[in-house]
């Protein structure tokens, strides 16, 4: 073997294995290091304070709120989506041209810019001008305040979240719902199994490797919203819609607390962290029970 | 079933299915007629679908609003860069993973793996400190550099080069083929509907994209479409909602149009990704 025929993979990955290390791995590390510093960004000095920035964060009732804010948009949304999507995909799973038409109907908000559907519905849910209290009137029901209200507008953005992802994962399970082997129904209807039980002893363990890759990718991706708040809410009002990136990104950008955001990030890291690691968990256990 | 409750489930379903497409297809109708309204026509309650008077004017308006040729040239400029970065590292990565073995190869697809999992989400503020050392803040590089290869594009790559026939590569290598040409003339066109898939899949995601070029700039200089759409909200303290609706259609229609004519691959690209 010629020295190049040895040399020449480690050179084709080259280029990639060096935007990942740079881009990715290294930021990782460097970001734990920082959170172990008071930093301003521009002072050229960093002031090692060891675990205080995690200890003043977890005092801190904003970011308590914060953290609570994250938790409950990322249940809500992920539960009610993957409900949602689950049954959409059990009724629109079948061939014909209509079906094509709903099916790409639903889809389509996956591909537009966050920053088109965040226009979108914050004029949508305009209090005073919006087509949905128009909607809301049109039925005899009182008005609401969306977005401008504490008590609503983390809900508001929930909706918002579930309207863009739902045509997404009700693809997914109908992919998932297509690659059971037909006979499996054959046999249960057979024996004349009604459908609740049908769904409960085929389809759902049949799909639960598709049910757990979308939970967990929902939990990855809800954790980490930030668009719709940075244009439609601000964190606000009074901190209601405040979320996890979004802190980092006003700790950093707007106070210039390098060191205290950072200490935010390996919060978002060990979540994160710990999603994928139960994922390529039950990957390599193959969820399955066939 | 009796055919008269047969009809009566039909006619519920067609029902269910119109109020199903309705809740996706009306907000872009919303957003059409707002565009299309005087700002005297957006602030009245109930709501009209239909302007009296068609405003054109208002696309112009939301156009010289800002920059919007230098954001327009960005967006192009980094989502095609990216693109044929992407093309190049993923090919070279993906052949090398697919078809050879040697010390330390599961090291580095393991790294490749782990970045798949890693948003930019989570690492913005210390590439952003690195891009400011480098003096790249609002410069094209600090939105192209990080994007310029993709795990999940080897992912793909690679499996679809593991497909190819060995009896192929064996006939080429007996030719005494460079392996260029065999990654060239069978690789890649073997692997076309992969490389298909992977382009609309990043173009779409690095064309929307508004987090990443929000926090690597500071300046119109490097600021992409997205960015500048979301802007419009300081126009007349954010209360032009027809302004706004006007530029959020630059921004969606060239998307929707590429949709709406491939349907069926995009959303198989996107669906691809997801079962992988």
């Amino acid at each position: 073997m010629t020295v190049w025929s040895r040399l020449r993979p480690y050179v084709m990955v080259a280029p990639s294995i060096a935007v990942f290390s740079i881009f990715f791995i290294y930021p990782i590390f460097y970001m734990i290091f920082l959170s172990f510093y008071n930093w301003d960004f521009i002072n050229p000095v960093k002031e090692f304070v060891g675990f205080n920035n995690f200890v003043e964060m977890f005092q801190n009732s904003e970011f308590l709120q914060v953290l609570t804010n994250s938790l409950n948009y990322t249940i809500l949304s992920v539960s009610l989506s993957i409900v949602i999507s689950l049954g959409l995909a059990m009724w629109l799973n079948r061939e014909g041209a209509w079906y094509g038409f709903v099916q790409g109907a639903l889809f389509s908000p996956h591909i537009i810019s966050l920053v088109s559907v965040s226009l979108v519905w914050m004029w949508l849910m305009d209090p005073k001008f919006g087509l949905l209290n128009a909607i809301l009137e049109m039925f005899g029901m009182q008005k609401l305040d969306w977005l401008s209200s504490p008590d609503s507008s983390l809900l508001s953005l929930v909706l918002v979240a579930v309207w863009k992802g739902v045509g997404y994962n009700a693809l997914i399970f109908i992919a998932g719902l297509q690659s059971i082997p037909k006979d499996m129904y054959e046999a249960s209807a057979l024996d004349e199994a009604n459908r609740w039980r049908t769904f409960y002893k085929i389809t759902l363990p049949m799909l639960s490797p598709t049910l757990f890759f979308l939970i967990i990718i929902n939990l990855i991706g809800s954790f980490q919203v930030f668009e719709t708040i940075a244009i439609m809410t601000n964190g606000g009002p009074v901190n209601s819609t405040n979320t996890l990136v979004f802190y980092i990104y006003e700790y950093g950008f707007r106070y210039f607390k390098i060191g205290y955001a950072s200490a935010a990030g390996v919060v978002l890291l060990l979540v994160v962290g710990l999603l994928t690691l139960v994922y390529f968990k039950l990957l390599s256990r193959r969820v399955h029970y066939q | 079933m009796t055919t008269a409750s047969k009809s009566i489930v039909r006619v519920l379903n067609v029902t269910a299915m119109l109020v199903l497409v309705a809740i996706f297809v009306i907000p872009f109708l919303w957003m059409i007629s707002t565009s299309l309204k005087s700002y005297s026509e957006t602030v009245i309650f109930p709501p009209k679908w239909i302007p009296s008077e068609i405003m054109w004017s208002n696309f112009a308006a939301a156009w010289n609003s800002g920059p919007f040729l230098k954001y327009l040239m960005n967006s192009v400029v980094v989502s095609i860069s990216i693109l044929l970065l992407q093309f190049t590292t993923i090919t070279l990565a993906a052949y090398a993973f697919a078809r050879y073995s040697f010390k330390g190869d599961k090291l580095l697809f393991g790294i490749t793996m782990v970045t798949l999992m890693i948003p930019g989400q989570l690492i913005f503020l210390p590439v952003y400190l690195l891009m400011s050392k480098w003096g790249l803040i609002n410069n094209l590089l600090a939105l192209i550099l990080p994007f310029s290869s993709s795990a999940f594009g080897i992912f793909m790559l690679r499996q679809s080069f593991k497909q190819v026939q060995e009896e192929l590569i064996e006939a080429a290598r007996l030719d005494d083929a460079p392996e260029w040409k065999i990654i060239l003339k069978i690789m890649v066109p073997m692997a076309r509907p992969t490389l298909v898939t992977f382009a609309l899949f990043s173009f779409i995601a690095h064309w929307n994209d508004y987090f990443w070029p929000l926090v690597m700039t500071t300046s119109d200089a490097a600021r992409t479409l997205p960015i500048g759409i979301s802007k419009l909200r300081e126009v007349d303290g954010g209360a032009a909602w027809h302004i706004l609706m006007a530029g959020n259609m630059i921004l969606v229609i060239p998307i929707l149009i590429v949709f709406s004519f491939a349907q069926r691959q995009i959303i198989k690209a996107f669906v691809y990704s997801g079962v992988k």
